[in-house]
Order: C-alpha cells, then sequence, then structure tokens
C-alpha cells in the first residue's frame, strides 16, 4: 500500500466512472437519465485533466476543467428544453418510443 | 493507512457507488440524488488533487446550477417510475455494455503495466490549484476563450427560451 496516491489510480478510477456513463447511456430509456449519465461521463474526463495538471504542475488542465464545466452548463439548459419540448409535443420521455428519425 | 489513502479511498467508493446508484435507480428524482452525491464526492478528490477552484465550481455549477435545472424538469415532467430499466436487453445493449467494460479493463490493464511514474504530487500543485493562479491565466493566456464561452453561454440562454416556449409567433 503506498502512502501517497498515484496519477495511475487516478486515471483507473475515472475510466471507471467514465464507463459507468457510458452504460447509463446505453441501457436506460429515461431522457433525463440518459442526460444525467451524459453529465457522469463528463465528469470523469474532468477527473482525468485536473488529476494530470495537478501531477505535472501545469494549469492548462485545469483551464480545461473550467471551459468544460461552461459548455456543460449550456449543454444541461439547451438539453432539458428539448426534453421539455418533446415531453410537451409527444408525452413522453423514453427514448424507444421516439422514433422519427428512424429508418 | 495514511490520510491521502485514506481520503482517496473513501471518495473513490464513495464515487464509484454513487454513479453505479445513479444510472441503477428507477426513480429519477433518486437518481438525481445521486448524483449530486456523486459531485461532492468529487469535489473531495479535487481537493486531495489541490485543486480549490475547480472544487468550489463543481459545487456551485453542477451540484448547485446544473443539477436544480434537472430536479426542476424531472418535477416539471412528472414522470413515474420507469416501468422497465431497459425495454429489451438487446443485441446492441449487451454489445455497447460489453464493449464500454472492456474499454476500462484496457485502460486499467494500461496504467497497471505500465506506471507514469507519477507516485507524489509535486509541490507546484498547490500553487496552481488557488484562485489567484486561475484567474491570472485566465484573463492573459485564456482571455479569447473565456470570452467565446460567454458568447456560447448567450446562445444556450437563447436557444433554451426559444426551444421551451410554448408557442413561437
Amino acid at each position: 500500500m503506498p502512502t501517497t496516491i498515484p496519477l495511475d489510480y487516478y486515471l483507473a478510477l475515472s475510466a471507471i466512472l467514465f464507463v459507468t456513463g457510458v452504460v447509463g447511456v446505453i441501457t436506460r430509456r429515461n431522457a433525463i437519465i440518459i442526460f444525467m449519465s451524459i453529465e457522469l461521463m463528463l465528469n470523469a474526463v474532468n477527473l482525468t485533466m485536473v488529476s494530470f495538471s495537478a501531477f505535472l504542475g501545469d494549469i492548462a488542465g485545469q483551464m480545461f476543467v473550467f471551459f468544460i464545466m461552461a459548455v456543460a452548463a449550456a449543454e444541461a439548459a439547451v438539453g432539458l428544453a428539448i426534453v421539455l419540448a418533446l415531453f410537451r409535443k409527444r408525452q413522453t420521455v423514453y427514448v424507444d418510443e421516439l422514433n422519427i428519425m428512424k429508418w | 493507512m495514511t490520510t491521502p489513502v485514506l481520503l482517496f479511498s473513501l471518495f473513490a467508493i464513495g464515487a464509484i457507488a454513487s454513479a453505479v446508484l445513479t444510472i441503477t435507480r428507477r426513480n429519477p428524482v433518486a437518481a438525481a440524488m445521486s448524483l449530486v452525491g456523486h459531485f461532492f464526492m468529487l469535489t473531495g478528490l479535487y481537493l486531495t488533487l489541490n485543486a480549490q477552484f475547480v472544487a468550489a465550481v463543481q459545487v456551485l455549477v453542477y451540484a448547485g446550477a446544473i443539477m436544480v435545472l434537472v430536479v426542476f424538469v424531472i418535477m416539471l415532467l412528472n414522470v413515474g417510475n420507469e416501468q422497465h430499466l431497459s425495454e429489451k436487453p438487446g443485441m446492441r445493449k449487451t454489445v455497447g455494455t460489453l464493449l464500454a467494460v472492456l474499454f476500462a479493463a484496457q485502460i486499467i490493464g494500461v496504467t497497471t503495466a505500465r506506471p507514469t511514474g507519477m507516485t507524489a504530487l509535486p509541490d507546484s500543485s498547490v500553487a496552481i490549484g488557488t484562485t489567484e493562479a486561475i484567474g491570472q491565466s485566465l484573463f492573459t493566456t485564456y482571455l479569447f476563450p473565456f470570452e467565446a464561452v460567454s458568447i456560447l453561454l448567450l446562445a444556450a440562454l437563447i436557444g433554451s427560451v426559444i426551444l421551451a416556449k410554448r408557442q413561437l409567433s
């Protein structure tokens, strides 16, 4: 057991969290929960960025996280507005009931 | 066990557990609450990396703003529990999940087979995580992306108002 945490542990942890998000997107039907799974994936990447930034002593990684958070906030607003508009039109948030773009 | 190891294990286990809860809860509100817990665990992990500013912004933006938005939409739509977690286990879902797990195994395999050799945080990590250092960098080197993000946020604001409006006239 090491006395300090090496970078590899953070990378492995964020890989696990990212895959949890991917599994959520693939298996769930509720659009809001798929949206939350996307947030999980974004946060896993943020964790990688911050750990590289801290271990390499380079501020660029943390700046990236700042911008990713801004984009995630924009995505949250637009994504949830789309879910809202969708519900108003089709009375459902389950993605397997929405197939107008399917052929 | 030293304090860094203890804190990392605590937050890492908490983060994985709350992430798994988020994608397995039937009730959307329970999933959202697990996600809030997940964000707090990540805040703890950021603090173990000496990234104080990112940790504070994580609580403000994610656990605060974004989750309020999500819970508000859940409340507005009033959707109940999912009847089935997924419609049919299906070929696509099984293969997709398998590939995703394989991806995690691959990353963990690579990091254990060829470690980066960085076993401890350098002293410089304390200085770069502060609000002062981030602010200085934000308004000098990253001034243009900063301004571009403000335009993006404005566009998202207008877009979401138009999308959520009842009727366009």
